[in-house]
């Protein structure tokens, strides 16, 4: 039986960069940071969520083979390599904050449809980050 | 030299996003490389290069499928979806939609029901990639001309 899904990898062109957008843009903080020979194993994570850790994959050797890495780097930046998706309590209210951090690269202001209130923006190497906060189940209690 | 191509990608994923994001208003070539900060026949160049198709071509087929979703999601006009996705004329839309999906805007509602995939689910797998006829050029100014519809 599975229990969790615990690390996803999310590959990006500079772990600096990202590290500095995915915990001071964003908001997610600091899972584990630590290099391991070749690799710098650079993890993050929803605050409150010890589950799933993003893993922040620079490509490269001796994973990736020179080719192979050149290849990846074009497509992250071309937005056709990942895309994430997460969830809020307060789509316009996140919006707001993100947009004071200084983050410019939305790809969708808040919008409302059926299922809820969503979002997206872009991270600086071309990943999408889709935000959404459900739409409230008829009939459950108002917060 | 890679790190400047990876640049150059960002840039015209940008102005691409900005498409997605702006289709409604009147867009034309001009504004949308001025996103990426190129010139207008390098920015063409470079987008159909990278992205396959030319940026007037992704604008428009952008518009059909959101065309289509207010199609099947709403019982709005075929006129009021016509202008509420960008286009300035019933004519061009209606040509447009009928050479992008084979069918008229409403042949094409009568024969669909609303999706359960969220918006953006729908805007990236629904977007018609293969059109049925080539598609005319028009106002949007890759051929130059940049009359108005």
């Amino acid at each position: 039986m599975f229990t969790m899904l615990k690390v996803v990898a999310l590959k990006v062109l500079d772990q600096d960069e990202a590290l500095a957008f995915y915990v001071d843009k964003l908001g997610l903080e600091k899972a584990q940071d630590f290099q391991q020979g070749p690799v710098r194993w650079l993890t993050v994570r929803v605050p409150g969520d010890p589950d799933t850790e993003i893993y922040l994959e620079l490509p490269g050797p001796p994973v990736h083979d020179e080719a192979t890495t050149e290849q990846l780097r074009e497509l992250i930046s071309k937005g056709a390599i990942g895309w994430l998706a997460f969830q809020t309590d307060d789509c316009r209210a996140l919006y707001q904050t993100l947009k004071s951090r200084g983050v410019t690269d939305f790809t969708q202001e808040p919008t409302d449809h059926f299922y809820g209130t969503d979002m997206g923006v872009r991270d600086p190497f071309g990943n999408g980050i889709r935000i959404l906060q459900p739409a409230k189940v008829a009939g459950a209690a108002s917060a | 030299m890679s790190r400047e191509v990876e640049q150059f990608n960002r840039r015209l994923l940008r102005a691409r996003d900005a498409m997605d994001r702006a289709y409604a208003q009147p867009l034309d070539v001009a504004a949308v490389a001025a996103v990426a900060h190129i010139s207008q026949a390098h920015f063409i160049r470079s987008f159909r290069a990278v992205f396959g198709e030319t940026p007037h071509r992704y604008l428009q087929r952008r518009r059909v499928e959101r065309a289509m979703f207010l199609l099947r999601e709403t019982d709005r006009s075929i006129t009021d979806v016509c202008f509420e996705v960008g286009f300035t004329s019933l004519g061009t839309f209606s040509r447009t939609f009928r050479d992008i999906i084979g069918e008229t805007p409403t042949e094409y509602r009568a024969g669909h029901d609303p999706m359960r995939a969220p918006n953006c689910v729908q805007m990236a797998t629904t977007r018609p990639w293969v059109a049925v006829m080539p598609v005319p050029s028009s106002s949007f100014g890759e051929d130059g001309s940049a009359a108005p519809a």
